[in-house]
């Protein structure tokens, strides 16, 4: 079976004044469709850099990025955002939801940058899904935190993604709201058959998914099958 | 604290305060302009009359007025005489002819300055030959030269020289009523002074310096008023010019005034929002033990600061405006302006702005006090002062009180400056609803159909911390006022030319004696040129109201402004029966005079009647030249001024004046330009003492006085319009972190950069387009009130213009929109979502 996502000999470092800072040195690791994998290290190990990395947020300093087939560090900045329209799901720490739009419209929002018409039934499913149904006309500064999540996760699946990042998914939720969030995460990745990779510093979020990749200063320190 | 607080922020603050910088400029400007205007006034009053004083009367002098004339003549140093009326002069080179008010002069007037001709002697020396000095505007529109032959009725004179400038003479009187001088000696040979042609005389003395003409024209009053002269003195001549340039530049300090105001509301709104980024900051003071009162403090010195600083720099901009204000003016100053530095008008622009742009600071700095160090570890407030704190109130009655004070400083008339504070708060308060109502409609009945584009930029007008009213009240207000101007200059206009519609008068002839009508009429027959209107006027005065004559008005303080309807001399006309613009308001109109009945029936203008507190069945004595005539009102009128023909105050009924003696004014419509020169032409070769009014030429003074009023106008709308652009800026500036990161997002969910651009330049769309329709919805407002109340003219929206002022805003809007988020695009996502983590 051919990876989804590929890295070889991927690397970051960031110019500062006369020096240059390396985040990130030497990755090398492929995941397969369907599965479940876990970025973890301490803070500033560069975690988010190398999600940033896969998801075609940011451009490799040297090594190569390949997503679905396609290389990143060729394309243009449009190429690289239809390619996340297309293929990529996103969740973010802090749920990132635009505030003028209403819960059920940022739900619409990746659809509808693709110009797909009557999608509002397929948004309302999604909210459904993660019980929100009957807040779909709320503005985000009218929900919870975990509801905001819960939003954000109905937007990550609405354009049928084949693989989905999430960004410390529960970074800034209570202990309780979190079991609810990652159960949700975890079914609707279930069923909808789609890659998952995650950035977590919570050992118990991480050994929920099939592969924990581990990062020390910048390094690939070990990458464990559980 | 304070300081090192706002290190980071200092930019930011400036620009919050630079809204106010504009307002402060203009007041500074224009306070600086009344200043210079008058210090120049007081070292010009003397050129600007000409001379120690000056009588101004309108009949012939005879018996007593003759003597006390020569009387004051005996003391005087030296006199002069000048003739004055409106006469058509015929430009015998390019076979033109134009109504021109004609000044006939005796002596060596002006003493105080010179007539200023080109060439230069000319200003002397055509009172020697039959010669006249004609206004160098009149002579370049008919391409005349000096050497070149004017003929004013009978008489050909040379052109001596181009007037450029006579005293009290402006721009604007040129332009209206263009002057030709000629010498005294020749007035009598046109064979213009015919009864009933309107004349003033003027007399000029120069008085010894031992004679203060004050003293000398107060101890003459009884005898100035028995012989109906007014007077001129070059200090009354100074207060006079001084209040039309007061109110001048009162009107354009209230002008400046309101830009300062909306300036200021920017700034308030804008240090809400910086209050509220700020609210963390403040939190960790409070947890390290700062009190509330020292962190108010700490961001009020901030304010009080930038405010200083912001005021000093409008007080400089200011400084520098006025160095050109006088060019806009020019068409109206009837002097050489010299501007110099105002140090009283600086100082006050600076103490007014940091008084006005610290209360309005104010109220979201009031907040501060009430931030709980809570927030620290998580957000409880809002940094919202409640409507419940009693300091709030007070900030708001003080601002009430300084929007008030500085009216009253201005206008030095109480209720007047209540007027004006309570209608700035009014039309605040008015624009702000039509705003909110504006945004509410357009949320409520966007299409959901719509496109996603239009939705998320429309969506971005609602964001968090918005200042969408705020920026729709301020481009509102610019679009406005551009906007009433461009209305009422219409109405106006449309109003003259009605006149241009087959059926109704373009061309008025006056002062035609009894025996040249049937000539003129028939020359307009011979013409084709049908005559709309032939109507007699009898010149008479009032001598008695229920009568009482004018000594006892005079007397009355309660009714001396009934004693000025005595000295004019009244234009009445008789016929049978009533015209279109005339209706009956009140008693009966009675069109043939019954010889058996004992007084004359008459009726009298509504408005003349208040103003003379006349009612039904009050008798008036007029004295038709020389003879008495009782009269009875028996109906009160209602005249439309606004309709093309001769309308009357008062109106005799027939069977009474038709042997006075009177002259006529005949309406005619000519079908184009070519025969209304022809026609003009023949009526002055035949008839030289006829005037000729050409609507035409009418519209085309029109259209140049609005020209020169319109710019002083617009120049001051300028600063509404700027300061709106400024605050525009800010806010984008304000918000910009926080569209940034909309964009981020967006292109992280797969945006293209023209999806975003396109959501960026519609927000601005949908902002310029809801600021200029709420400007253009209150102009229309307006100017519907003043056509309908003011200038009782039809109103007519004239949509493709107003739609381009619209589009115009709205295109200014997008530029400065998208000029201030360059940038967003270049951005990295990561790096904008990391740091919001």
């Amino acid at each position: 079976m051919s990876a989804i996502l590929n890295l070889k000999n991927v690397g970051k470092s960031y110019k500062s004044g006369n020096s240059t800072l390396s985040v990130l040195q030497d990755i090398n690791f492929e995941v397969h469709p369907g599965s479940t994998l876990s970025i973890v290290g301490p803070s500033g190990s560069g975690k988010t850099t190398l999600l940033g990395l896969c998801a075609g947020l940011d451009r490799a300093s040297t090594g190569q990025v390949t997503l679905h087939g396609t290389q990143l560090n060729g394309l243009s900045e449009d190429a690289l955002a239809a390619l996340r329209n297309q293929y990529i799901g996103f969740i973010f720490q802090n749920f990132q939801l635009l505030p003028t739009l209403t819960a059920l419209e940022n739900v619409m929002v990746p659809m509808e940058l693709r110009g797909e018409k009557n999608i509002k039934a397929r948004s309302i499913e999604l909210l459904d899904k993660v019980g929100l149904a009957d807040r779909s006309h709320h503005y985000p500064t009218q929900l919870s935190g975990g509801e905001q999540q819960r939003v954000s996760l109905a937007r990550a699946f609405s354009n049928r993604p084949s693989i989905l990042f999430a960004d410390e998914p529960t970074g800034n939720l209570d202990a309780e709201t979190s079991e609810k969030v990652v159960k949700l995460l975890f079914e609707l990745n279930r069923e909808a058959g789609t890659t998952l990779v995650l950035v977590t510093h919570d050992p118990e979020l991480a050994a929920k998914t099939q592969r924990i990749i581990s990062i020390k200063g910048g390094k690939l320190v070990s990458d464990v099958l559980q | 604290m304070a300081w090192r607080d706002s290190r980071r922020n200092r930019s930011r603050l400036l620009l919050f305060i630079s809204s106010i910088i504009l307002g402060i400029a203009a007041l500074v400007a224009i306070y600086s302009l009344g200043d210079n205007l008058n210090s120049n006034i007081d070292q010009q009053a003397a050129t600007l009359l000409g001379a120690d004083l000056a009588l101004t009367g309108n009949q012939e002098s005879k018996g007593d007025t003759r003597t006390l004339l020569d009387s004051i003549s005996a003391l005087a140093l030296q006199s002069s005489e000048e003739r004055s009326f409106a006469s058509m002069v015929y430009f015998v080179n390019s076979d033109d002819s134009r109504l021109a008010q004609v000044k006939a002069l005796s002596g060596t007037y002006p003493y105080y300055g010179s007539l200023e001709t080109m060439p230069v002697a000319a200003g002397q020396t055509f009172r020697n030959h039959q010669q006249a000095l004609v206004d160098h505007t009149l002579m370049l529109q008919y391409g005349a030269e000096v050497g070149d032959s004017i003929k004013i009725g009978d008489v050909t004179f040379v052109i001596a020289g181009a007037l450029e400038k006579a005293p009290g003479q402006n721009g604007l009187t040129s332009t209206v009523a263009p002057a030709v001088y000629i010498p005294m000696q020749y007035l009598q040979q046109t064979g213009l002074m015919q009864k009933g042609s309107r004349i003033a005389y003027r007399y000029y003395f120069q008085m010894p310096e031992k004679i203060n003409s004050d003293l000398m024209v107060a101890s003459l009053e009884k005898r100035l008023e028995l012989a109906d002269l007014d007077y001129k003195t070059i200090q009354t001549q100074k207060e006079d010019t001084g209040r039309s340039f007061r109110d001048l530049t009162r009107f354009l300090g209230l002008i400046g005034f309101v830009a300062l105001l909306l300036g200021c509301i920017g700034v308030a709104s804008a240090i809400h929002i910086y209050i509220k980024e700020k609210l963390r900051s403040i939190a960790i003071l409070r947890c390290l033990g700062v009190k509330p009162r020292e962190a108010f403090l700490i961001y009020l010195i901030q304010i009080l600061l930038i405010g200083i600083l912001g005021s000093m720099a409008g007080a400089l901009l200011g400084t520098i405006i006025q160095q050109f204000l006088p060019l806009i003016i020019i068409d109206i100053l009837p002097f050489e302006l010299e501007t110099s530095l105002s140090w009283l008008s600086i100082s006050q622009g600076i103490i007014v702005g940091s008084i006005i742009s610290l209360l309005f600071a104010l109220p979201p700095l009031l907040s501060i006090r009430s931030i709980s160090p809570l927030n620290v570890l998580r957000q409880v407030d809002k940094a919202d002062s409640g409507f419940r704190d009693p300091l709030l109130w007070i900030v708001y009655l003080l601002i009430l009180i300084f929007v008030y004070g500085f009216s009253f400083y201005q206008m030095k008339n109480w209720i007047t400056a209540l007027t004006f504070t309570v209608s700035v708060a009014g039309s605040f308060l008015f624009l702000y609803g039509i705003a909110i109502s504006l945004m509410w409609a357009v949320r409520r009945y966007f299409p959901s159909s719509w496109g996603y584009l239009p939705r998320q930029g429309l969506a971005n007008l609602f964001r968090p911390n918005n200042q969408t009213a705020i920026l729709i009240v301020s481009i509102g207000l610019a679009t406005s006022l551009m906007a009433t101007l461009f209305l009422v200059q219409n109405i106006l206009m449309a109003r003259v030319q009605l006149s241009t519609r087959p059926d109704q008068p373009n061309i008025v002839l006056f002062d035609i004696q009894t025996e040249q009508k049937e000539g003129i009429l028939s020359l307009a027959a011979k013409n084709n040129i049908p005559v709309n209107q032939s109507v007699p006027i009898v010149n008479m005065r009032l001598e008695e109201i229920n009568g009482k004559d004018a000594s006892h008005y005079q007397a009355d303080t309660i009714h001396r402004r009934v004693g000025r309807l005595f000295g004019r001399e009244y234009r009445v006309t008789f016929r049978d029966s009533l015209t279109s613009s005339e209706s009956i308001l009140d008693g009966e109109w009675k069109g043939k005079y019954d010889p058996t009945s004992d007084l004359v029936p008459i009726s009298v203008e509504k408005g003349f009647a208040d103003r003379g507190k006349m009612a039904l069945g009050d008798t008036l004595t007029f004295n038709v030249q020389g003879t008495l005539m009782q009269t009875r009102i028996t109906s009160l009128r209602d005249v439309n001024w606004a309709e093309v023909q001769t309308n009357f105050l008062v109106l005799f009924p027939t069977g009474v004046l038709e042997d006075a003696p009177q002259f006529h004014v005949v309406l005619t419509h000519v079908p184009n330009a070519e025969m209304s020169a022809r026609f003009q032409q023949e009526i002055v070769e035949a008839y030289p003492n006829v005037s000729v009014i050409d609507l035409a030429l009418i519209i085309k003074v029109l259209d140049e006085i609005f020209t020169k009023i319109g710019f002083v106008i617009r120049f001051m709308a300028g600063f509404s319009i700027l300061t709106g652009i400024i605050v525009l800026i800010a806010s984008v500036l304000i918000s910009k972190y926080q569209r940034l990161q909309e964009s981020v997002l967006l292109r992280t969910l797969g945006a293209s950069r023209k999806q975003i651009l396109t959501i960026t330049a519609l927000e601005y769309v949908f902002l310029g387009g809801l600021a200029s329709l709420t400007g253009i919805v209150i102009s229309t407002l307006a100017s519907w009130a003043l056509a309908r109340f003011s200038f009782d003219a039809p109103f007519t929206l004239p949509i493709w213009p107003l739609l381009g002022i619209a589009l115009l805003v709205t295109v200014l809007t997008v530029v400065i929109g998208l000029a201030n988020s360059r940038g967003i695009l270049s951005r990295s996502p990561l790096e904008v979502l990391r740091r919001d983590a």
